[in-house]
């Protein structure tokens, strides 16, 4: 409606001002009222905006910018009209003209190019504070247009006498780079001109800065100008510029060692010397992450640290903790000196302090002491709030299980220390416990018994299968439980705790894996039932009195048992008892069963009529057996004896890890040709598609979809758990391709005096609990008495989840030097998508040539002004040409890469400062 | 690029001053705001004034009823930021005498003014306030 109408006379005479539109804003309560607000006046500012009065047309673009800057309101159908007031006279509407185009221009605004001219003239100006506004908004707005067609008015403005002028237009050159990298070639020697004049401070933090950032992003380059650098480092009295010069050197002596000799001690000077913390904390960052060699220094350093932790400023204590984080991959020593405050930052109030705080008591994680370190964690697992608390609990988690659980020694430990995280109310962390819970139950075969018993503790609670963060790892209980039942106490017992009624509250997913938990079970007791072994169960008493907390000696004896042995010989009952209960658990499999037998689900339902199916089968026959009692004898004989014999055979077999390189380690057989005929055949059967193994895509990977291995041998499992047939056809895969598992560890078993796992009177957990315990365990180093070796861990040479390599800090320096390189390559392939490279290449060449014969004046010109210098002047030509020489080589090798050719070329490093 | 973005904002979440030195669509300035602000606004006196967010570190410091937060990158030199904020507010004082949300407010221009004389690029290039303050007092003068 307002869009058309020109602005009358009566817009621009009674013009709302910025001021009002401010308070009217302030009037209306946010919300609707506001907005309409908004609106209204922005179908003003359209109408005044259009006017050919200047003023009325500022103050609507004024109104506009700020609207767009704090209320978002869009303002890109206003970019001409910004632009209109650019070209103004009067500084006053240019001012507003260029902030709005530098508040709400985007790369894509099509009238940047309209801009290009308008900024030539100001850059040009004799007034500089145009030229000023003319620079600060072309840092901002900047496209490589832009740079490439105002590259030279820069140029000019480099050597400018403002120094109010020079120091923006230093500033601005940071973004031209970025943009249009040719003008590297053009601007460079300027820019260095400008950090060797030691004479005026306004650009040399400017200079710095923009040296700082380049650096940043590949150091190598930047080398030559190190004793400029070396300089300002010494003679600078401002904390700015000295902060990015520490910053320069953190990158550069990663390239250069020899650099580090010289830089140390001025560094330490300034650490020493300094009275602003910030200084001080960025030399103790480019000391601990750059020089960690030079021992006095990181003393220092840590002395340092150690003020900031002690002092009551949060920052600083923050500060102090990320300080130690950064020195702890070299010297731990520094972190256990600090300990104390430490492990008291736990209980800090602050997120950040705590999440610091925790994540030093992870380093200082070892096979010694991780038993006592995660007893106190869990203790302020327990008392914290649930962000931090499942901050705790994932950095145990991803801790402990490093490298194939690197740390853990006593397995039957972690494992119910993964028991008792479950337990705890906020546990977020259910997929990697559940993981873990699977993985140590394939790897690592001496824990099977404790972790069967920590499953079954966690399946017969009826309150955690309310909680769905934990339904995961629920599930993972009811695998082992399944898969490892032969070591089970009591085998109905586990039944009970699948069968309760709450299991309704877990979904399909994890249902379906109780339902074939109890296939395994419900075989197991059968095939023990009517199977037994004779000879093992000599030993052994009535199961009813052995308790769930039991000794250990039994599980290990059986250990020693072949596998076959070991299924039977703790399930020992006499076979009155044995024929009520297999046929109480019968009953009650198949009563709660029955009704799942309709689920819509279809995983769950037919699960659950192999289940029926096989419980119905025994239940018949054994109850015909009912009342011949004594006569037991031809159990073997009976038809479900047969079948349990086959199924018992098809889940006896152990599931190992399984690298996920298996499948390419198979050779081809001769003769057979993959990739030949298949595209025939697909016309072919055309329409006669095979429905391509279905019986895979029927059952859903349902424990763990992440992970590759477990994954394939839960299908395994399944599918012979629920085909009968197919038990046959595995045992003749794993016949023939045995060869691609890994072998089965043979079992050494040392002695059986296991302590508790989890003593639970020792949970008290004072902070001087934590502070001796790892005073001992790290300071002096004493092994705990280990009763028993750690278990064998079966690990895979290659494949395994988390390929995590510890970070040592000689690792640091080749990381991150591939990393800038990949940071460098990475940008300049964008960069130079948007230059048209093929056709300037040839006179990018010329220009190199040039510059290199145009060095020798340029130090010439130089050497005027900097005789300071004992001999530095030789040296400096050097390094001004070995300068150029690699500025020229790193864009000749940016050229190279962007038509796919590489040039490796080994970076000259001249000895400056040796 | 060391500052990636200054915000101004008050007690109550509005932002008052929004400076971007990378470019973001309105969207995402709002999302982004959003959440600084939430994180930032929720932290009490006795936390510290550094929160990591995304890939920003966000450095803040309350002055009466204004937050001022930056945005920078993780090498940033967090003290020296906050000592940039002091130095930014200690301008605003000595040409506003004691500033005030209203003084941002009702002076967005010359305060984007002040901090384009302070920062470019992301890179601080003016520490002295007679500096920053010196093309301002001119623009006074002469209007």
């Amino acid at each position: 409606m307002s869009g058309n109408g020109g602005p009358s006379l009566m817009d621009s005479l009674f013009q709302r001002t910025l001021e009002d539109l401010i308070k009217g804003i302030r009037l209306h309560l946010p919300g609707a009222g506001q907005s309409s607000f908004i609106s209204k006046s922005l179908d003003e500012i359209r109408r005044e905006i259009k006017s050919t009065d200047l003023q009325t047309k500022s103050t609507a673009v004024q109104k506009l910018t700020y609207l767009h800057s704090l209320h978002g309101v869009d303002m890109s159908w206003a970019a001409f009209h910004a632009v209109e007031l650019t070209s103004s006279p009067l500084f006053i509407y240019k001012k507003t003209g260029y902030l709005a185009a530098s508040l709400s221009f985007r790369p894509s605004t099509d009238v940047l190019l309209l801009l290009t001219n308008q900024l030539r003239k100001d850059l040009s100006s004799t007034n500089q504070h145009e030229v000023s506004l003319a620079l600060e908004c072309l840092s901002v707005i900047c496209t490589p247009d832009l740079a490439r067609d105002l590259t030279p008015d820069i140029f000019t403005l480099l050597t400018c006498g403002k120094m109010f002028i020079r120091k923006k237009s230093i500033a601005c050159l940071l973004m031209i780079f970025g943009q249009y990298p040719d003008a590297v070639r053009v601007c460079f020697k300027r820019l260095v001109e400008n950090l060797e004049s030691s004479d005026n401070a306004q650009t040399l933090a400017a200079t710095v800065g923009v040296f700082c950032e380049l650096a940043s992003k590949e150091p190598r380059s930047y080398l030559p100008l190190a004793p400029e650098f070396y300089r300002i480092l010494v003679e600078s009295r401002n904390n700015w510029v000295l902060i990015k010069v520490l910053k320069i050197f953190m990158h550069l002596a990663k390239l250069e060692p020899r650099l580090a000799k010289k830089v140390v001690e001025p560094i330490c000077d300034h650490m020493k010397r300094s009275e602003a913390k910030s200084l001080v904390f960025e030399c103790v960052r480019t000391i601990v992450s750059s020089f960690y060699e030079y021992e006095f220094a990181v003393k220092l350093a840590v002395a340092k640290i150690r003020e900031f932790l002690l002092d009551s400023d949060l920052n600083l204590r923050y500060l102090g903790l990320q300080g130690l984080l950064l020195v702890a991959p070299s010297h731990l020593w520094a972190v256990l000196e600090n300990k104390e405050v430490v492990i008291k930052s736990l209980s800090d109030v602050d997120q950040n302090i705590k999440l610091e705080a925790l994540r030093l008591v992870m380093s200082m994680v070892s096979d010694n002491n991780v038993v006592e370190i995660c007893r106190v964690l869990i203790g302020y697992a327990l008392k914290s709030d649930p962000e931090f608390c499942n901050e705790i609990l994932r950095s145990m988690l991803s801790t402990c299980s490093r490298n194939v659980y690197e740390i853990i020694i006593d397995f039957d430990w972690y494992v119910s220390l993964l028991g008792e995280m479950a337990r705890i109310p906020h546990c977020q962390n259910g997929e990697e416990i559940e993981y873990q819970l699977i993985d140590i139950g394939m790897r690592v075969k001496d824990v099977r018994p404790e972790l069967v018993r920590v499953g079954r503790d966690l399946l017969i609670d009826p309150a955690l299968l309310g909680n769905p963060f934990i339904h995961r790892i629920l599930s993972a209980a009811a695998w082992v439980s399944g898969e490892y039942v032969q070591f089970s106490r009591k085998p109905f017992e586990i039944m009970e705790a699948l069968l309760q009624p709450r299991t309704n509250l877990l979904p399909p997913s994890i249902r379906s894996v109780y339902i074939h938990s109890m296939f395994k079970v419900l075989s197991f007791c059968l095939h023990s039932f009517l199977l037994p072994e004779k000879g093992v169960n000599t030993s052994l008493s009535n199961f009813d009195d052995i308790e769930p907390g039991f000794t250990y000696s039994e599980s290990e004896q059986e250990f020693t048992e072949p596998d076959h042995a070991t299924r039977s010989s703790t399930f020992q009952k006499s076979d009155t008892f044995m024929l009520e209960s297999i046929d109480n658990v019968l009953t009650q499999l198949i009563t709660s069963l029955t009704p799942l037998a309709d689920n819509h689900d279809v995983e769950i339902q037919e699960r659950v009529r192999n289940v029926l199916g096989l419980a119905q089968l025994a239940q018949q026959e054994i109850s015909c057996h009912h009342d011949l009692k004594e006569k037991m004898v031809d159990k073997v004989n009976l038809k479900t004896s047969i079948i349990i014999n086959i199924i018992n055979d098809a889940l006896l077999e152990d599931f190992g890890p399984i690298p996920f390189s298996a499948q390419e380690r198979v050779p081809i057989p001769d003769g057979l040709v993959l990739e030949e005929n298949l595209s025939k055949l697909d016309s072919i059967c055309a329409d006669v598609r095979l429905p391509k193994s279905e019986s895979f895509c029927l059952i859903k990977p349902v424990l763990l979809p992440t992970d590759g291995d477990s994954n394939s041998n839960q299908q395994n499992e399944e599918e012979s758990g629920t085909a009968v047939e197919s038990t046959s056809l595995l045992a003749e895969h794993r016949k023939r391709h045995g060869l691609f598992y890994l072998p089965s560890n043979d079992k050494k078993i040392a002695s059986s005096s296991f302590p508790p796992a989890n003593d639970p009177n020792q949970r008290d957990n004072d902070v001087e609990d934590l502070v001796k315990l790892t005073e001992e365990s790290l300071v002096l180093k004493r092994k705990p008495n280990l009763s028993r070796p750690r278990p064998v861990v079966v690990k895979l040479d290659e494949g395994d989840r988390h390929p995590i390599t510890v970070k040592k800090t000689d690792e640091n320096e080749d990381l991150i030097s591939g990393a800038v390189r990949d940071v460098l390559l990475g940008t300049e392939a964008s960069l130079h998508s948007n230059i048209s490279s093929s056709r300037r290449k040839g006179k990018s060449h010329s220009k190199v040539n040039m510059e290199n014969s145009e060095t020798g004046n340029s130090s010439k010109r130089r050497s005027k002004h900097r005789d300071h210098g004992k001999n530095v002047e030789d040296r400096d030509e050097n390094s001004e040409k070995g300068k150029k020489k690699s500025v020229g080589r790193h864009k000749a090798r940016r050229r190279a890469d962007g038509d796919g050719v590489v040039v490796v070329q080994k970076p000259i490093i001249p000895d400056f400062l040796l | 690029m060391g500052i990636r973005f200054i915000l101004m904002v008050n007690k109550q979440g509005q932002t008052r001053l929004a400076q971007y030195y990378e470019y973001l669509t309105l969207e995402e300035r709002r999302t982004l705001e959003g959440e600084i602000v939430r994180k930032c606004l929720a932290r009490n006196e006795q936390q510290c004034s550094f929160v990591e967010h995304r890939t920003y570190k966000i450095v803040y410091r309350r002055y009466a009823s204004l937050f001022f937060l930056v945005g920078v990158d993780n090498e940033e030199n967090e003290l020296a930021i906050l000592e940039f904020i002091h130095l930014l507010v200690e301008t605003m004082d000595r040409h506003f005498g004691n500033v005030c949300e209203l003084d941002i407010m009702f002076h967005l221009e010359k305060a984007h003014f002040m901090l384009e004389e302070m920062v470019m690029n992301g890179c601080i290039v003016e520490t002295s306030k007679n500096n920053i303050l010196a093309p301002i007092q001119l623009m006074d003068k002469a209007s």
